[in-house]
């Protein structure tokens, strides 16, 4: 469940980049009709939203994976000193 | 030596020629003489008597079918140990002959531990190579691609030591709403391997890690070699989630570098290759939303061109004598088509009167032809009626039980009849009768 959000979190900024990259250089060939150009420039300003909130969405954590018996717990990850 | 060794014939006598050493002078003579000729030597035995006292380091004898040797472990050399020492297996020692005085033995200091039978670790690390690129868990097909933006990293190494603060750091600077887990494990030692192994597989049962960092800092090739073991090429071969091996320093190379997605010549670097710059990501968006607005600026330019050119046209020069001529005709039909409601209202209207009038007549005519039918079929009724005939003069004579006297003879003399007239009746006795033929000769009946 959390793998396939994950993935497609993943997928959805390279996928979403990579779609506005091509929405752009349609736009620029200059060869698209007036509805496709507003249709277009709509996409395009969908998906640079997505992929700002991508960048900014996650907050910073950082976590210990511990062994508990057969479990694996997530707990707060402290840097130890150097040893 | 000479201080060591006196020998002055001159200053003794005979018996005294002999040359006596103390225990320390003829020890220390030995423990030198031994190190001079033997130095570092490898060995090979099977370990007895092992104990480790609090002290930490190591003591046992390694030995074989016909002799024995004292061996000596330092707590200090005891990183990266390739097995657990136990009494009975058979190990390959690197160390240093050397002479314990305070007892008499002599001894080897231990620097390096293998496991015998098994080749020098550079001889295994070719046999393992080979055999594992024969299966094919180095085929650059293998590789998987890196996330351009991982949402959640792992990382497998000791949570004590520089790799992790490295990476770590590194990861933080360039971005900085990372999520990040940790595996903490053995780097080095007895059991490394399987801990580093098990980290790689969790990892991926957990699935919650776009890409991993597998690795630890610099170390000699001992301290490394975990990272040599077949668990570890395996575990890091199978992972789907693709890793990158950061192990040691830059010419430090490893079979689990081979293994992985992505060799990292040291933790700081992995982490680097992990996750590009925050800023990179921003511009190059910044980079792409400016095209976009661009565009769609030129696009509008060239259509505000081809709009100001088609507004030149006559059509929009004079567009309300256009709309005029068309409301004139407009009119013209409208005007045309009232007419002909109009006509066809009036016929309309003339026919509904004609048969109204038509209508009226036809009914009135019957009804007086009615009424005089009536009139007349009354009058023959009237004249049918008894009633009528009696009117006219006539009479009907009944004897008492009803019947109606037709005939002379219906009576005899001294009965009683009634006689019946327009208005009213008349009571009479019969006096005499005189009966007749039917054509009313003789008397009359009534």
């Amino acid at each position: 469940m959390a793998t396939a959000k994950m993935t497609n979190k993943k997928k959805g900024f390279e996928e979403s980049l990579s779609r506005l990259e091509e929405v752009v250089k349609e736009m620029e060939s200059g060869e698209l009709p007036l509805e496709k150009m507003m249709a277009h420039f709509e996409e395009g300003t969908t998906l640079v939203k997505f992929c700002g909130d991508q960048l900014n969405e996650v907050e910073k954590k950082i976590e210990k994976l511990v062994q508990k018996g057969d479990e694996v717990l997530a707990e707060p990850f402290e840097e130890e000193p150097q040893g | 030596m000479q201080d060591l060794i006196p020998f002055a014939p001159d200053a003794a006598p005979r018996p005294d020629r002999r040359r006596v050493f103390t225990v320390a002078e003829l020890t220390r003579s030995i423990k030198e003489t031994l190190e001079d000729t033997f130095g570092l030597v490898w060995v090979e035995g099977e370990i007895s008597n092992l104990r480790q006292p609090a002290s930490g380091h190591c003591y046992f004898t390694l030995k074989d079918e016909s002799a024995q040797l004292s061996a000596v472990l330092f707590r200090g050399n005891q990183r990266g140990l390739p097995c657990a020492l136990k009494d009975g297996s058979r190990i390959r020692v690197h160390g240093e002959l050397t002479v314990y005085e305070a007892r008499g033995n002599y001894q080897i200091l231990v620097r390096q531990v293998e496991e015998a039978g098994k080749g020098s670790l550079l001889e295994q690390f070719e046999i393992l190579k080979k055999k594992l690129a024969a299966e094919g868990l180095f085929d650059p097909s293998r590789k998987q691609v890196l996330p351009m933006l991982p949402r959640r990293i792992g990382i497998v190494t000791s949570s004590t030591g520089a790799a992790i603060r490295d990476v770590l750091q590194v990861l933080n600077r360039r971005f900085p709403n990372l999520q990040i887990q940790v595996a903490p494990v053995k780097v080095q030692g007895i059991g490394a391997a399987g801990e580093i192994a098990r980290a790689v597989a969790m990892f991926n049962r957990r699935g919650e890690v776009d890409v991993l960092i597998v690795g630890r800092g610099g170390g000699s090739l001992e301290d490394l070699w975990s990272f040599n073991e077949e668990v570890v090429v395996r575990a890091v071969a199978a992972s789907s989630i693709p890793v990158v091996s950061a192990v040691g320093h830059e010419t430090d190379v490893t079979l689990c570098d081979f293994a992985a997605d992505l060799r990292a010549p040291t933790p700081s670097a992995a982490a680097e290759l992990v996750v590009d710059r925050k800023v990179t990501f921003e511009q190059a968006l910044a980079e792409w939303r400016r095209r976009l607005a661009r565009a769609l600026h030129a696009h509008s330019l060239e259509i505000r061109q081809r709009l100001t050119a088609a507004a030149r046209s006559y059509v929009f020069h004079e567009p309300r004598n256009l709309l005029r001529h068309y409301r004139q005709e407009m009119d013209t039909h409208r005007a045309g088509l009232r007419r002909a409601l109009q006509d066809m209202l009036r016929q309309r209207q003339q026919r509904l009167d004609e048969l109204t009038v038509s209508l009226i007549h036809q009914v009135t005519s019957n009804k007086d032809r009615n009424v005089f039918q009536v009139q007349a079929l009354g009058d023959q009724l009237r004249a049918l009626s008894p009633r009528g005939v009696l009117k006219r003069g006539y009479s009907i004579t009944s004897r008492k039980n009803g019947q109606v006297v037709r005939w002379a003879g219906d009576v005899s003399p001294g009965e009683r009849v009634v006689t019946r007239v327009a208005t009213g009746t008349i009571q009479s006795t019969v006096e005499s009768t005189q009966p007749g033929d039917e054509n009313g000769n003789g008397q009359d009946d009534e």
